[in-house]
C-alpha cells in the first residue's frame, strides 16, 4: 500500500492504496465517487472517462501512482450546478436510456468540444468513437453535443429542467 | 366526466379498452369495473393522523401539496420509471414539474415487478389509469364535501380542485386530511383520450439529472458501512466443477480476507460452481483473482466447438427435422410441382447481451435472512432462487431494486444474485460482488446461434407454392442435467414457434427443428427468437420476390392479403408496411449500383412494425447504413413520444449493430472471446445519419416498444444489401460475407 493525494475536482482526497490500482477503483471505492463506470476494464468502452489536467483519459488503465498533483476531473466536478452545456442538453433531448455509459460520453465531449467548439457529424463520429453506447442512444449523443455546442455560444443560467427523483 | 353506474357485468381488458377508443367522440368516457382479482395497490394504508393522503401503494400526496408516484417496474433503460407514472400523473391532474417519482423495492403491494417482454406498458396501462383516477375521485369528493356542493359541479386540473360555478379553488394538498377518510371508490371516470394533457408529449427520463452529473444510481453504484468486495471464478467450460484451487496462497495477497469454494450445482442457468475471492476493494480482489489457479474438472463438453456444432447441423439437414413444429397441405407435391425451386441456409452465431453495467448484486446475511440491493429485470425471481438455493424462506429476503445499466434480457437470469447471496452467507459484512466483463461474456445466458435450411417453391405466377425451413438449434438437458429422463430441451428464446410468419399465409408449409446438445447457458435476449427468425424469413421472402421478377413490397403486401388463420393480424401489418412505404419513398429502382433499398416487417411483443432501409454499400464491400424510416402499430396510445421514439432508434441501431459486428466463437466447450477487443459492438461512426420512427395508432391496446422494433432491422438492411450489390447476406456478422462489387 503506498499513500497518495489525489487532486478531484478540486479538492484533496488523500488515499492508501496499491500503486497499481487503476484510478477507476480509488475514485469508485477509495473516494465515493462513482459517476465514473466500470465498463471493461481494458479502454475500450469508454465509460471511465474522466479529465487528467484537462485531457480524456481512461481511469480503468491509469494507476493511481502516475497521476501525481495532476488535475482530476470527474463526471461529479465537470459543472458545479451539473450545468454544464452538454448536461443541459442531455436532459433537453432526452438522451439517455439506460445512461450507464452516458458520465463517460459527456466527459469525452466536453474535452472535445474545447477543441472544437462547432463540430460537424463527421467530427463528432470521429471524436466519439470510442465511446460504447449498448443502448445505441448515439443520434441522441450526437445531437446532444451540437445542441450543447450551441447552448454553449449563447450562456443561459437556466438550472436543469427536470425534476429530480430518486 | 361521468360513469355508467347501471353497468354490472364485469367487462374484459379488450372490452375495456374498446369502450375507451370509442368514448373519444361522446360524452361515454372510459371507466373501470374492478374484476374479482385484487386489484393492483388495493391495501390502503390509512394514516391516522391525516399528514398523507395515499389511496394506493403507489400515490402519495402530502399536505405541501408533493405528490409521490412510486415506480414498480425495474427500470433497465426503456423508460418505464417515467412512463407508467405518467399515466397517473395524467389521470390524477397534477402538472408533472410537481411530481416526485421513486423507485419501489421488491413488494407484493405492487404486484408483478418484472421487465420482460416488453411487458411492463400493456401489463399495467390499464391499472395504472385507474389508480391515477381513483385519487382524483377522492380529491374531488373531498373538495365538493368540504364546500358542500356536487362532486358534478367540481373538476380537477393542475395539482387542484376547482368549483366553477363560484369560482373557488383547493389544491391537493388541501385536501389531504379530507380524502384520508374517504372511502376507495370501486368504479371511477377514466379520462378521455382526446383530453390527455402530458400522454403522448415527450417527457424527459425522471433520472436524467442524475445521470449526467454522475450521482449514485446503479447497483455497482451501492456502498454500505463495512462493505467487502467479492469476485467469483467459474470454470471457462460452462458447468465444469472444481477439483483444487490455492486458496492459502490467495488469502495471504493484500487485502484478501478470504477464499473459498463453492460447490454449486449442475444447473447452468443457477449457481455453478466456483471460487469466491473476498477482498477491501475491486482492485484487491481482481488482483488476487490474476493469482488464483483451479484444476477444473471440466466435464464432457469439454470438446464442443462452433466447427463441430456447424457440421453437426449441415449433416442433420440432410434427415428430415426431429420435431414438426408446423405443417400445412402437401410440401412434397407442392414442391414437385412448382415452377421454380430455391434453397438457402441462413447462420448465425452465439451473441453476450453486453449489458453495459456488469454484472453486480449486493447482499448482506444476517439474522438468518438476506438484504440485497440489485440491478434485475426480475427481484421477484432473484427472491425466489436465493430462496430455493439457499434455504432461506422468503420472507426473509428483502430485495432492493436499482436502476439497471442496460438490461436486454439479461438481468431476468438469477446467477449473480444467488452468487452473491451464496458468498455472502459465508462472510460477516455486506459484500459486492463485480463480474469483470471477462466474466459477462464468458459467463452470459446467450442469444443460441442457429441454422435454417430453407426450402421453397414459386408457381408460375410467381407465388409461394411451398415454404419449409428446417431449423438446427442448441438445447440442454432439463435443469436438473443429472437426471437422465429429462429430455434436451432448447434454450431459451431458441425454438421456433407455430405462428412465425408466413405459415399461417400459405397451404403449403412445413417447419421443423432439430436440437444440438450442449452445455452452454441460453437466455432471452432482446426480442428472443424474433430477433433472428425475422432476419432469416424477411431475407428468403426478399429472394423470393427477386427470383419471381416481382418488387419486394409489391410481393409482400400480396402475401399479407392472402391470410388463412392464426393470430396474426394482417390488417395491421398491411397498413403499417403501406405507410413506411410511403413514408420512405419506396422506390428501389431510382438507385445507382451501390446504392439500395431494401424492405421487412416484424409482429413480435404485440407490435406491428415495418423498416425500409437505404444503404451505400462501396466497391470493396463496406457497408453504411444512410437512413432507416419506421412504422410502428403498437396500440391507441404512445405514452412517452421522447422514451418512445428511443427506444425504436436504440432498437434499430442495435439491430444494425448485432448484423454487423458481434460473434462469440466456440472452442474446447468455451467462449473464445473475452472483452469488447475481441468482441465488437456498434459504435457511432456506423450509425446511420437519419432514422424516422413514425407510430401508426390503432384501436388496439397499448403495448410496449423495448423489443419489437429491433427484428426488422437487419433485414431491412440485407436487403437493401442485395438491391444494392446483388449479393445476399445469409450469414452474421456482416463481415463473414464478401459484399465487393465491380
Amino acid at each position: 500500500m503506498s499513500k497518495y493525494t489525489l487532486k478531484v475536482n478540486g479538492q484533496s482526497h488523500p488515499v492508501d492504496v496499491a500503486p497499481d490500482t487503476p484510478l477507476l477503483w480509488v475514485l469508485r471505492d477509495s473516494i465515493g465517487l462513482v459517476g465514473t463506470k466500470f465498463g471493461c476494464g481494458i479502454g475500450q468502452c469508454g465509460v471511465c472517462t474522466i479529465h487528467v489536467n484537462g485531457s480524456p483519459t481512461r481511469a480503468c488503465l491509469t494507476p493511481v501512482s502516475v497521476v501525481g498533483d495532476m488535475a482530476i476531473t470527474t463526471i461529479e466536478g465537470l459543472d458545479a450546478q451539473a450545468s454544464h452545456p452538454l448536461q443541459r442538453a442531455w436532459c433537453e433531448l432526452d438522451v439517455p436510456q439506460c445512461g450507464y455509459c452516458q458520465a463517460g460520453q459527456i466527459m469525452t465531449a466536453a474535452a472535445f468540444l474545447k477543441t472544437n467548439p462547432k463540430p460537424n457529424d463527421e467530427e463528432i463520429d470521429e471524436a466519439m468513437a470510442g465511446n460504447l453506447c449498448r443502448c445505441a442512444t448515439y443520434l441522441r449523443i450526437r445531437a446532444g453535443i451540437k445542441r450543447a455546442a450551441e447552448l454553449a455560444s449563447t450562456p443561459t443560467e437556466r438550472p436543469l429542467a427536470t425534476k429530480g427523483a430518486s | 366526466m361521468k360513469t355508467l353506474p347501471t353497468l354490472t357485468a364485469p367487462i374484459d381488458r379488450r372490452g375495456f379498452l374498446r369502450l375507451s377508443a370509442l368514448a373519444g367522440g361522446g360524452l361515454v368516457l372510459g371507466f373501470y369495473l374492478k374484476s374479482g382479482n385484487r386489484a393492483l395497490g388495493a391495501e390502503v394504508v390509512k394514516p391516522v393522523d391525516g399528514t398523507e393522503f395515499k389511496p394506493n401503494a403507489f400515490i402519495r400526496i402530502t399536505p405541501d401539496g408533493v405528490v409521490t408516484l412510486v415506480s414498480k417496474q425495474p427500470e433497465i433503460g426503456q423508460g418505464i420509471k417515467t412512463s407508467l407514472p405518467m399515466i397517473i400523473a395524467e389521470e390524477l391532474e397534477v402538472n408533472w414539474k410537481d411530481v416526485v417519482i421513486v423507485q419501489g423495492d421488491l413488494d407484493p403491494a405492487y404486484g408483478s415487478q418484472g421487465a420482460g417482454g416488453s411487458r411492463s406498458t400493456p401489463n399495467n396501462y390499464d391499472e395504472f389509469h385507474r389508480l391515477g383516477a381513483t385519487a382524483r375521485t377522492m380529491l374531488v369528493a373531498a373538495a365538493a364535501e368540504t364546500w358542500g356542493v356536487p362532486v358534478t359541479e367540481c373538476a380537477a386540473a393542475n395539482g387542484a380542485v376547482r368549483h366553477t360555478p363560484s369560482d373557488r379553488t383547493l389544491g391537493y394538498g388541501e385536501l389531504v386530511a379530507k380524502a384520508a377518510t374517504l372511502p376507495v371508490p370501486e368504479i371511477v371516470s377514466l379520462k378521455s383520450p382526446k383530453d390527455y394533457k402530458l400522454l403522448g408529449t415527450r417527457i424527459g427520463g425522471v433520472d436524467n439529472p442524475k445521470v449526467v452529473s454522475g450521482q449514485p444510481l446503479f447497483g455497482i453504484d451501492i456502498r454500505l458501512p463495512d462493505m467487502v468486495y467479492a469476485v467469483y471464478e467459474k470454470c471457462p467450460v460452462f458447468g465444469g466443477k472444481v477439483i483444487s484451487a490455492n486458496l492459502d496462497e490467495i488469502k495471504k495477497l493484500p487485502g484478501v480476507k478470504d477464499a473459498f469454494v463453492i460447490e454449486g450445482t449442475a444447473n447452468v442457468r443457477g449457481l455453478m460452481p466456483g471460487v469466491a475471492i473476498v477482498a477491501d476493494s475491486t482492485w484487491s480482489a481482481f488482483s488476487a483473482r490474476q493469482q488464483l489457479k483451479v484444476q477444473w474438472d471440466e466435464g464432457k463438453f469439454a470438446n464442443d466447438s462452433w466447427e463441430g456444432f456447424s457440421a453437426k447441423a449441415n449433416e442433420l439437414s440432410k434427415q428430415p427435422g426431429a420435431s414438426v413444429v408446423q405443417k400445412s397441405g402437401d410440401i412434397v407435391t407442392a414442391l414437385a410441382g412448382a415452377a421454380k425451386v430455391l434453397e438457402a441456409n441462413y447462420v448465425y452465431p452465439f451473441i453476450s447481451h453486453a449489458s453495459f453495467e456488469p454484472q453486480n448484486c449486493t447482499a448482506v446475511f444476517k439474522d438468518g435472512g438476506f438484504e440485497i440491493w440489485v440491478p434485475s429485470q426480475n427481484p421477484g425471481g432473484g427472491q425466489d432462487e436465493v430462496a430455493r438455493q439457499l434455504g432461506v424462506p422468503k420472507e426473509k429476503i428483502i430485495v432492493h431494486l436499482t436502476r439497471s445499466g442496460g438490461g436486454f434480457g439479461r438481468r431476468l437470469s438469477q446467477d449473480f444474485v444467488v452468487e452473491a447471496a451464496a458468498i455472502a452467507q459465508k462472510v460477516a459484512a455486506p459484500v459486492k460482488l463485480t463480474w469483470t466483463r471477462e466474466d459477462d461474456l464468458r459467463h452470459d445466458h446467450y442469444r443460441a446461434g442457429g441454422f435454417h435450411f430453407l426450402k421453397a417453391g414459386l408457381d408460375a405466377s410467381g407465388k409461394i407454392a411451398a415454404w419449409q425451413n428446417h431449423f438446427v438449434t442448441f438445447g440442454v438437458m432439463g435443469p436438473a442435467r443429472d437426471d437422465p429422463n429429462l429430455a434436451v430441451r432448447p434454450g431459451s428464446g431458441a425454438s421456433i414457434d407455430v405462428n412465425q410468419f408466413p405459415s399461417n399465409f400459405l397451404a403449403n408449409s412445413l417447419t421443423e427443428q432439430t436440437v444440438l446438445e450442449c452445455n452452454i447457458p441460453m437466455g432471452p435476449w432482446r426480442a428472443p427468437g424474433n430477433n433472428v427468425f425475422s432476419w432469416v424469413i424477411q431475407s428468403f421472402l426478399d429472394e423470393l420476390a427477386n427470383a419471381a421478377g416481382r418488387d419486394p413490397l409489391e410481393f409482400r403486401l400480396d402475401l399479407l392479403g392472402q391470410k388463412l388463420g392464426g393470430p396474426y393480424d394482417s390488417a395491421r401489418m398491411t397498413a403499417v408496411v403501406k405507410l413506411v412505404a410511403e413514408k420512405a419513398g419506396w422506390e428501389p429502382k431510382k438507385f445507382p449500383r451501390g446504392k439500395g433499398q431494401g424492405i421487412a416487417f416484424h409482429w413480435s411483443h404485440q407490435g406491428y412494425i415495418a423498416q425500409v432501409a437505404e444503404v451505400t454499400v462501396s466497391k470493396d464491400g463496406q457497408v453504411k447504413v444512410d437512413r432507416v424510416v419506421c412504422v410502428c402499430d403498437v396500440g391507441a396510445q404512445i405514452v412517452n413520444l421522447s422514451g418512445a421514439e428511443n427506444q425504436v432508434e436504440g432498437s434499430i441501431v442495435d439491430g444494425i449493430g448485432t448484423l454487423m459486428f458481434p460473434e462469440l466463437n466456440i472452442e474446447k466447450g468455451r467462449i473464445t472471446q473475452s472483452n469488447f477487443h475481441e468482441y465488437q459492438l456498434i459504435r457511432m461512426p456506423s450509425t446511420p445519419a437519419k432514422i424516422e420512427v413514425h407510430f401508426l395508432a390503432s384501436d388496439n391496446p397499448t403495448t410496449g416498444l423495448g423489443e419489437p422494433a429491433i427484428p426488422p432491422t437487419a433485414p431491412a438492411v440485407c436487403n437493401a444489401i442485395f438491391a444494392a450489390t446483388g449479393k445476399r447476406v445469409r450469414q452474421f456478422p456482416l463481415s463473414r460475407t464478401d459484399l465487393s462489387w465491380s
